[in-house]
């Protein structure tokens, strides 16, 4: 649907360059909810900008179904932006136009009939919630109501992308919730791609498939969101995956826990359908050694279970070489060593 | 030699009806070319939605060599041409033609001043949904701008009452005009102090229907 094809943006201040896009190549499936994170001043928001033109990439091509949207010409642009719905951080609704003002103007845009318009607004307003706030102007919304109209407003001529910067980074927790099942519902009941950015892992981690990991202008890791979550390569996405959810105590109690003479800690990493299966005991019996869950959690990622335990073994140390020799072959284990955390 | 008032009546409320003719014919002329220049000054420059260096920077040059000069010496220089457009520099029309280009310089600045002001995002937003240059001059820019754009044209008019009593005291009509003949030359304090207080009636009438209006149209 969207393909990045090794696509840069320079930006020249003054005499300096800067290189807010660097090299990426990226793909967003049809139907897909395609996340971006990265730190402040990655180079997100420009990536962004370069899907609807906003920003003109200084090499490579974007492709929009396999169109080159570089080649457009500015009537042609025009007309694929309004199959690109936007939303923004800050909202950018028109202050001077009420609720159904702003959902209109798109569609006004389009040509349709006032009646067509009244109609699709009254539907949108529906969809999004906010019926009994039409005829209000923005200045007299909540951060999540102004959301909410950001988003029927980019819905409104039933685009097939949808651009979403930092959508929930000024709300409060409760509204963020609350806009991304927004979102998810866009995705899922109208078959929108969505392809959003963010610096939250926990945007990621509850509604998007696929994820890319931005540093510096380049795209340092991507590919299934359970994948990255459960095998991070990067040091960068190690940390956004421990933003949201800690995997390993911190170090002043594994400090303790050695100087007490604490065992060799292992990682165990339980994966989908594995985590209902009692492999850790039945392997652990199999060789008479006994283990001991020092950390770690369960948790749900994309429907599927995720199981990141902290254990140390106790009892012969060949058995304990054997159970784990046996472990590795159905989970992943690894000694955890002294400079993580 | 006093005024006689009960015969000097008709000619405070004809020329009180000279000035406000000056200024509503002068806020209409300069306003439709102020905002036009504004918005000129403002889609052309740098990262706007029209850029454009050329345009922008003949305009910026021109509104800053105009807007410095005392309105009483523009007026004086520019009569010339004048008598060229109008046919003759003494009157109510006569004075017109100058107030308008200076007041379309300032109403073009106070026009950009309010543009600037308008948060890009919003501008940007229109863009995304593919509206073009055009379109969101007429319907984001001058909406968005509206309120705060009220105000700022009411400043310009309340000047334009100062500037029409200028007008008045070298050849152009209204109240000025009176102040000066009978007011100044003859030494009759009781006419200076009519028209001064016809002029703040003035002036506060302007300001208190700026105000009412660009309230309506305020949503910040
Ligand atoms: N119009 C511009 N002119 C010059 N430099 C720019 C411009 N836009 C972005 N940059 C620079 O490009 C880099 C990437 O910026 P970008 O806004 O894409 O980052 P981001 O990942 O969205 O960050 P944030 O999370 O803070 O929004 C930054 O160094 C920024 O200063
Ligand atoms: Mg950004």
């Amino acid at each position: 649907m969207i393909d990045f094809k090794n696509v840069s943006k320079t930006f020249r201040l003054g005499k300096r360059e800067v290189h807010a896009v660097n090299n990426v190549s990226l793909t967003v499936n049809e139907g897909e909810i395609f996340g971006v994170i990265g730190f402040s001043g990655a180079g997100k928001s420009t990536l962004l900008r370069l899907v609807n033109l906003l920003e003109r990439p200084t090499t490579g091509t974007v492709y929009i179904q396999n169109i080159d949207v570089n080649s457009l010409s500015s009537k042609e642009l025009r007309a694929r932006r309004q199959n690109i719905g936007m939303i923004f951080q800050n909202f950018n609704l028109f202050n001077s136009r009420t609720v159904a003002g702003n959902i209109a103007y798109p569609l006004k845009l389009t040509g349709l009939s006032k009646q067509g318009i009244k109609n699709r607004v009254e539907e949108l307003l529906r969809f999004v919630g906010l019926s009994d706030k039409a005829n209000d102007f923005p200045n007299q919304l909540s951060g999540g109501q102004k959301q909410r109209v950001g988003i029927a407003r980019a819905l409104a001529t039933s685009p097939d992308i949808l651009i979403c910067d930092e959508a929930t980074s000024a709300l409060d927790p409760e509204t963020t919730a609350e806009i991304l099942k927004l979102l998810k519902k866009v995705n899922k009941d109208l078959g929108i791609t969505i392809l959003l950015i963010t610096h939250e892992m926990h945007v990621i981690q509850s509604i998007c498939h696929k994820v890319a990991v931005m540093e510096n202008g380049e795209v340092i890791e991507s590919g299934d969101v359970f994948d990255v979550f459960t095998n991070p390569q990067h040091l960068t996405t190690q940390r956004f995956i421990q933003s949201v959810q800690q995997d390993l105590p911190s170090v002043n109690i594994l400090n303790e826990w050695r100087l007490r003479g604490g065992k060799k800690l292992f990682r165990v990493i339980f994966k989908g359908d594995i985590t209902n299966d009692a492999v850790l005991s039945q392997v652990t019996q199999k060789h008479q050694v006994h283990f001991n869950i020092v950390y770690g959690s369960v948790r749900e990622l994309q429907e599927k279970l995720f199981g990141n335990l902290l254990i140390s073994f106790e009892g012969n140390q060949d058995a304990i070489q054997n159970t784990l020799d046996e472990l590795k072959t159905i989970v992943d284990i690894e000694e955890v060593v002294q400079h993580e955390g | 030699m006093k005024v006689d008032w009960t015969t000097f009546w008709p000619r405070i409320v004809e020329s009180t009806g000279e000035t406000v003719v000056m200024v509503i014919a002068t806020l209409v002329f300069g306003s439709i070319l102020g905002i036009a220049i504004g918005l000129l000054l403002f889609v052309t420059r740098e990262k706007n939605i029209l850029e454009n260096k050329l345009v922008f920077q003949v305009l910026n040059i021109l509104i800053n060599i105009i807007r410095p000069i005392p309105f009483i010496i523009f007026l004086v220089a520019i009569s010339q041409l004048t008598r060229l457009v109008i046919g003759t520099t003494i009157g109510t029309a006569a004075a017109i033609f100058p107030m308008t280009i200076v007041a379309s310089f300032s109403i073009a600045r106070v026009v950009e001043n309010n543009l600037v002001s308008i948060d890009p995002g919003v501008i940007e937003a229109a863009q995304a949904m593919g509206a073009s240059p055009l379109r969101i001059i007429f319907t984001v820019l001058i909406p968005e701008a509206l309120g705060p754009l009220i105000l700022g044209l009411t400043f310009i008019t309340v000047s334009l009452i100062d500037f029409s009593a200028v007008a008045g005291t070298v050849g152009g009509g209204g109240l000025g005009h009176v102040a000066m003949t009978y007011g100044y030359q003859r030494f009759d304090g009781s006419v200076m102090l009519v028209t001064v207080i016809i002029l703040i009636i003035l002036v506060q009438l302007a300001q208190w229907l700026g105000n009412t209006l660009s309230r309506k149209f305020m949503r910040r």
